[in-house]
């Protein structure tokens, strides 16, 4: 069957949950025979969408008369491309911007949707099924599709893509687009260029063991060795030592790294809640009763001022002889 | 400022998770049920500010049973003036969103506040359709919101940070962390909250989209492997040639 990408493409680069969610689809569409289409906006490059073909897709369409990120005109284009392919699934990635657009097109097209995808659906005959994280990743549920088209959210970090060598057809897009109820008025682009989160392989996290925000050199430091990005438990963000895109848990981002490497956070259930679907969790912790031992792979009972630039020098070395 | 807060009930995060009937139901046996957090922290209590700044009212909306009147009435003791709960259950995103849809729709509220998403199913879904349903614009993950001459200023979580966004009334808006502080209900809150009106209509005829056919736990963790704090090359070796992670 064939399948609709939506790809969202910020001031011309598609992050890599969109390159996900493209390869996703192609796992889709193979299993029934059918294309990939994609559809996208703004000015990302020809070549850039181009290349979305190595990861299966095999028709690009953009729409260049629209540059902002708007519920009312992206649901509209996104409508406008299934109409014109004839997908019966539309894959977004569950992050802001789809988000804002996947529920949208949900209710316009009535057209069942499943949040957070953590596998390709089952599909047999009129059965639909996917798999999803629910009650903070401590079970699964299988959601069951019931309407002709189907939406999917993907969840990012969930598989990884593989590579061929062709190039999608990239055409343009030009649909009715209805008035904006939305103006943006301002950008703040988050600081500092690292890794973003949310898409982060490699994560680095400390939470108050650290004492004060003039200790996290040594965690900053880790996570360059790796080249993870940073994370926090949220009482270090709400009192400022970190920023507040750091914190992960219940109230803040949930991430699924396969790495997570936590210093100084006891593990409370609702840090757990944005972390226990990493795939490999390390605890550094002088208690060795701290809750988060139980739910990590490898543990370190010691003083994280010590163990984390150990780490750091272990890292250095192994990076440099392989 | 007509206001509407649309709030959801979830179990506790310390929650013991199991089913029943065959795997097909969550147990709710035991289970401790309170207001998503989402809802409650960050929506209602942006609600009340406005309220409390430039006047109007603010009413609970939830789609649900019986089971929901407890955490309509924690709402109503944090300083909401009335609720209403549409007698149904909720049985996906699209029934909510239409039973909401369809209660709102000529109520002409200015503002329609979500929670960023459900603690249990995170869907993130309602609020977006509700906003579909009533043609009306939609922002989501909002973290500040400031309402002047009926013009709202809205800032949002997008890929590469926030962004600010400015659009007429009426909107609809899910509300993250930044929007407000946690208010604790107060003793005069709690008894008033007893005699606020709680209207319960009927729900409309509308189909659900999704359905959950089973549950899974999933597989017992190994025990944690401990290593030794002088060692951490050890941890490197096993990170790289056992979990093949780097
Ligand atoms: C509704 C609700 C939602 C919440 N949402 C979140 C959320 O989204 N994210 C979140 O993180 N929290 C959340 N919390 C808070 C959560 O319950 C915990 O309070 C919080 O995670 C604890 O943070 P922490 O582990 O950094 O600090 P602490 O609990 O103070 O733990 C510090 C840990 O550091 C260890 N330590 C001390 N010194 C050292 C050292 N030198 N080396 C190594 N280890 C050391 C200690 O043994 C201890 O285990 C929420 C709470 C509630 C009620
Ligand atoms: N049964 C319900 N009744 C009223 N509001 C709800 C209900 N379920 C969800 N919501 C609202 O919709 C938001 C998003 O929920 P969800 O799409 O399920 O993640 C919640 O934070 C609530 O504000």
């Amino acid at each position: 069957m064939s399948v609709l990408v939506y790809v969202n493409a910020p001031e011309g680069k598609i992050a890599k949950a969109a390159y996900e969610a493209v390869y996703y689809a192609s796992k889709i569409a193979e299993k029934e025979g059918g294309d990939v289409h994609v559809v996208t906006y703004g000015s990302v490059s020809d070549d850039s969408l181009a290349e979305l073909g190595q990861y299966g897709a095999s028709k690009v369409m953009v729409c260049r008369e629209l540059s902002e990120e708007n519920d009312q005109k992206l649901t509209a284009i996104v409508a406008a491309a299934r109409e014109k392919c004839g997908a019966k699934v539309i894959v977004f990635s569950f992050d802001p911007s789809g988000k804002v657009v996947a529920p949208r097109l949900s209710a316009k097209l009535k057209a069942g949707l499943v949040s957070g995808a953590t596998s390709v659906p089952e599909i047999d005959g009129a059965r639909f099924s996917i798999r999803t994280n629910v009650f903070s990743g401590k079970a699964f549920a299988t959601y069951q599709v019931e309407t002709e088209i189907k939406i999917i959210s993907l969840m990012p970090n969930s598989l990884k893509p593989e590579k061929s060598d062709k190039k999608a057809e990239v055409e343009s897009l030009s649909p009715s687009l209805p008035e904006a109820g939305l103006k943006v008025v301002e950008r703040k682009r988050q600081s500092g260029d690292g890794i973003p989160l949310p898409e982060a392989e490699l994560v680095v996290s400390a939470g108050r063991g650290l004492k004060g925000p003039e200790n996290w050199g040594i965690v900053e430091e880790l996570a360059e060795a790796l080249g993870a990005a940073t994370a926090c438990s949220r009482p270090v963000s709400d009192i400022g030592w970190r920023p507040h895109h750091e914190h992960v848990g219940q109230t803040g981002i949930a991430i699924r790294p396969n790495l997570y490497i936590a210093a100084g956070i006891s593990g409370a259930i609702q840090h757990l809640a944005g972390v226990n679907n990493s795939k490999t969790i390390v605890v550094i912790n002088t208690d060795p009763e701290a809750p988060f031992f139980k739910a990590a792979d490898y543990g370190i009972v010691g003083d994280a001022f010590e163990v984390l630039p150990k780490l750091t020098e272990a890292v250095k070395k192994f990076k440099a002889s392989n | 400022m007509k206001i509407l807060v649309c709030i959801s009930k979830v179990p506790d995060t310390t929650t013991k998770i199991s089913f029943t009937d065959n795997d097909t139901k969550f147990n709710e046996d035991k289970v401790q049920f309170i207001v998503n957090p989402y809802d409650e922290w960050y929506a209602l209590v942006r609600g009340l500010e406005l309220k409390e700044a430039q006047g109007g009212s603010v009413s609970i909306l939830s789609v649900g049973g019986a089971d929901y009147d407890p955490i309509i009435r924690k709402a109503l003791a944090i300083g909401a003036d009335d609720a209403i709960r549409i007698n149904a259950e909720p049985k996906d995103a699209y029934y909510t969103a239409s039973q909401i849809a369809a209660f709102a729709k000529d109520k002409g509220y200015d503002l329609i506040l979500f929670g960023k998403e459900t603690i249990d199913y995170n869907g993130a879904q309602v609020g977006g359709m509700v906003a579909e349903l009533l043609d009306l614009p939609y922002v989501s993950i909002a973290s500040k919101l400031e309402v002047s001459d009926g013009l709202a200023r809205v800032e949002r979580d997008v890929q590469a940070g926030k962004e600010v966004l400015e659009g007429k009334l009426p909107l609809v808006i899910s509300c993250a962390k930044g929007m407000a502080e946690q208010r604790i209900p107060n003793m005069r809150g709690i008894m008033a909250a007893r005699t606020k009106p709680l209207k319960v209509e009927e729900a409309a005829e509308v189909e659900a989209l999704v359905g959950i056919e089973k549950y899974s736990l999933p597989p017992a963790k190994g025990d944690v492997k401990l290593i030794d704090p002088e060692n951490a090359e050890e941890l490197i070796d096993l990170l790289h040639n056992e979990a093949k992670v780097i």
